[in-house]
């Protein structure tokens, strides 16, 4: 397909002078300017991408390497094993995915619902839309700051959140440093309180550029509301819906900053780790200094993202109406 | 079904806040579409023709007035309980559904004791896949069609559930020209067979006289003249209808009634009674002029186009209003015109049926030799 579109030009110029040989030297002649315009971007990408990959690729198979020394004790699986048979790690594994699991379908309805409602209304849309926005120009930290204020528990206040549980009558919870499914459950919300903006940023956008006169035409045809959605509206979006889902799984599987922001540093003490926080620990953190063990917990993470990505386009390129 | 428009206006806020007033699109429309009719909607571009035609669909709401379907007054209902087919200028197919499913989708909306079995609507759809003829397409999707078979596709889409009326809204502007010819006899041979009140808008004024059983020729929102194709082509009301009907084009001159005589600048063609003297317009239709060696109109011939059956001839005269005038005379007096043309001068008498006097203010027509004042 590229390649064709690449010597459409050059052979339409040769169809003009009729001459085979012109033909053959122009394809050659095209096809190295094409990789020549190619180059800057090859060049960068393989020195910062290309390359740091097969790097760790092939540290995750060097025991104890040493960065400082460039030295290694043996070749084979062992990185791998003991990855897998660290409680961090697999309590890492649990965390993301349970992470991955709730926060990109809720975001997602969450996100389509709302954008369905933005898209409906027609006073204050545009102030509707631009406060729907705002969680993404603010910076992660400051977010977490502010959900420390609603969750925390401090010698001064119970939190926010507490106060309104007690008033109710209910007993307060230590959101930030108390039962596990209390903490996830502030993770999860920080999460989807963070991805929502961009989500529905781009759901407003792909619902208004449906064709108002399928609308009209369902309408006429005497569908209800519901069906207009279901049968008109998501098929025509299902491409932006896949779009965010797809990135939604990679970036709630690359989940870190928002767990440093509202638990901090010690992420293995808390029970909350990632699987990116597992690999940023045993390279940096106080148990740090394993390159080795973060090398294969990084291939690891690849792995599982690489195949979630593949069963989701598998999945969209049956629904997606091309 | 009859479908009666009772002083039906439709209004929209004008886009320049500063203008207080509304923009009229359509303004006190009367007219009942009498049961299985073909009737043309015709105008220049932003008339209001495609406003009346939503309006009758429910997809808009009228301003003031009424519309009844039969005897039942539908103003106030939704567009999906008003029970009418509609197909839009560009199909507004649904892209992600096949044929079938796209002529299936109505028949699904249908609840209550209206809903049918799957057997029942499979037939359906493809009853109505026949009588448009793309059964052999039904599992292809919109876009591998081509733009008729797509037209098709809308058509037998709207017309699976049996609307009480089918609209049409420039159904053939996304066509070519022989595709154009072909379907709207396809059109009127639906309608014929399915017996459906039909409505369709459309600007091209040949295609609509050639189908019609009656047209409607709206200018600005206001309906200028309703009738059967032909007595409105033979009895324009007035100056506008008169130039929007017909191809080529009227031509139009500035002319006098002096004592009971039309005068088109020196040359005196006609004799009138009973107009009083006055300046007007005159319109007369390019079959109105016969070649004639002593004819009283007297022009210089510019060219002449041979188009096989006819001779179009055209002239300047300096009564006229366009730079040129356009005559069509058959090819038998081509003889009568030879010599003429080589003078370039050439003479014309005139067909009074063909000549139709305006007022020149209100650009009402006064006087036809058929149908008098």
């Amino acid at each position: 397909m590229t390649r064709k579109n690449f010597h459409r030009p050059s052979s339409a110029h040769a169809d003009r002078s009729g001459l085979f040989r012109r033909t053959m030297q122009n394809r050659t002649g095209s096809g190295l300017k094409g990789w020549l315009y190619l180059l800057p971007a090859m060049l960068f990408l393989s020195i910062f991408m290309v390359y740091p990959l097969m790097d760790v690729f092939i540290y995750s198979f060097e025991e104890g390497y040493n960065s400082a020394s460039q030295t290694y004790f043996g070749v084979g699986l062992y990185n791998y094993s003991y990855v897998l048979h660290d409680p961090y790690f697999l309590q890492a594994v649990r965390n993301t995915f349970l992470l991955v699991i709730v926060t990109v379908p809720l975001s997602t309805v969450l996100a389509l619902l709302l954008s369905t409602g933005l898209n409906a209304i027609r006073p204050l849309r545009e102030l509707l839309q631009t406060i729907y926005f705002l969680p993404y120009v603010t910076n992660t930290l400051a977010v977490g700051l502010v959900f420390m204020i609603l969750f925390k528990k401090t010698p001064y206040s119970d939190g926010l959140v507490n106060l309104f549980i007690t008033c109710f009558g209910g007993q307060g919870v230590d959101f930030i440093d108390g039962p596990y499914w209390a903490k996830m459950f502030v993770l999860c919300l920080y999460t989807i309180w963070v991805v929502m903006p961009f989500k529905i940023l781009i759901l407003t956008s792909a619902l208004a550029s449906v064709n108002q006169k399928y609308y009209q035409a369902a309408k006429v045809d005497g569908a209800s509301r519901l069906r207009i959605f279901l049968r008109i509206t998501l098929p025509m979006i299902s491409p932006m819906l896949f779009y965010l889902v797809i990135t939604g799984f990679i970036g709630a599987f690359k989940a870190y900053s928002d767990v440093v922001a509202l638990f901090g540093t010690n992420l293995n003490a808390a029970g909350m780790n990632t699987m990116v926080g597992y690999v940023y620990d045993m390279l940096y953190g106080d148990s740090g200094g394993y390159p080795s063990y973060a090398s294969a917990a990084a291939i690891l993470l690849f792995a599982i993202v690489l195949t979630i990505t593949c069963i989701n386009l598998m999945a969209s390129r049956k629904n997606i109406p091309s | 079904m009859e479908v009666t428009l009772q002083n039906l206006t439709k209004t929209f806020p004008n886009r320049d806040r500063k203008k207080r007033e509304d923009v009229i699109a359509v303004h006190d429309f009367n007219f009942k579409i009498p049961d299985g009719q073909l009737i043309g909607l015709l105008g220049p571009s932003g008339c209001g023709k495609s406003t009346t035609l939503h309006l009758i669909s429910g997809l808009l709401k009228p301003t003031k007035g009424n519309i009844f379907f039969g005897t039942e007054d539908v103003t106030a209902l939704p567009p999906e309980h008003r029970g009418i087919g509609l197909v839009f200028q560009n199909y507004a197919l649904y892209p992600h559904l096949t044929v079938l499913q796209n002529i299936l989708f109505p028949l699904q909306n249908l609840k209550g004791k209206d809903k049918l079995t799957k057997t029942q609507m499979l037939e359906k759809a493809t009853a109505a896949a026949k009588l448009v003829q793309i059964e052999g397409l039904m599992a292809r999707k919109p876009r591998e069609l081509s733009g008729g078979q797509q037209q098709r596709v809308a058509i037998a889409r709207a017309l699976v559930k049996t609307p009480k009326a089918l609209l049409l809204d420039e159904p053939l502007s996304n066509l070519d020209a022989r595709l154009r010819l072909q379907t709207r006899e396809e059109i009127r041979r639906i309608q014929r067979e399915t017996g459906i009140t039909t409505i369709f808008v459309t600007h091209d004024q040949e295609e609509a006289m050639s189908i019609s059983d009656q047209i409607i020729v709206m200018k600005e929102g206001i309906v200028q003249q309703a009738g059967k194709p032909q007595e409105v082509y033979d009895s324009p009301s007035n100056l506008f209808v008169a130039k929007f009907l017909g191809t080529p084009p009227i031509n139009v001159f500035d002319g006098q009634v002096k004592a009971g005589r039309l005068c088109l600048g020196d040359d005196t063609v006609l004799n009138l009674e009973g107009i009083p003297d006055q300046p007007v317009y005159v319109g007369i239709r390019p079959e109105g002029f016969v070649c004639q060696e002593d004819g009283p109109l007297r022009c210089k011939l510019n060219g002449v186009e041979v188009m096989g059956r006819d001779v179009s001839l055209v002239f300047t005269h300096k009564a006229s209003l366009a730079p040129t005038v356009r005559a069509i005379v058959s090819a038998q007096s081509q003889t009568a015109m030879t010599h003429c043309q080589e003078a370039a001068l050439i003479r014309f008498r005139l067909i009074p049926q063909k000549i139709f006097l305006f007022h020149k203010e209100t650009e009402e027509r006064i006087y036809n030799k058929e149908y008098g004042l």
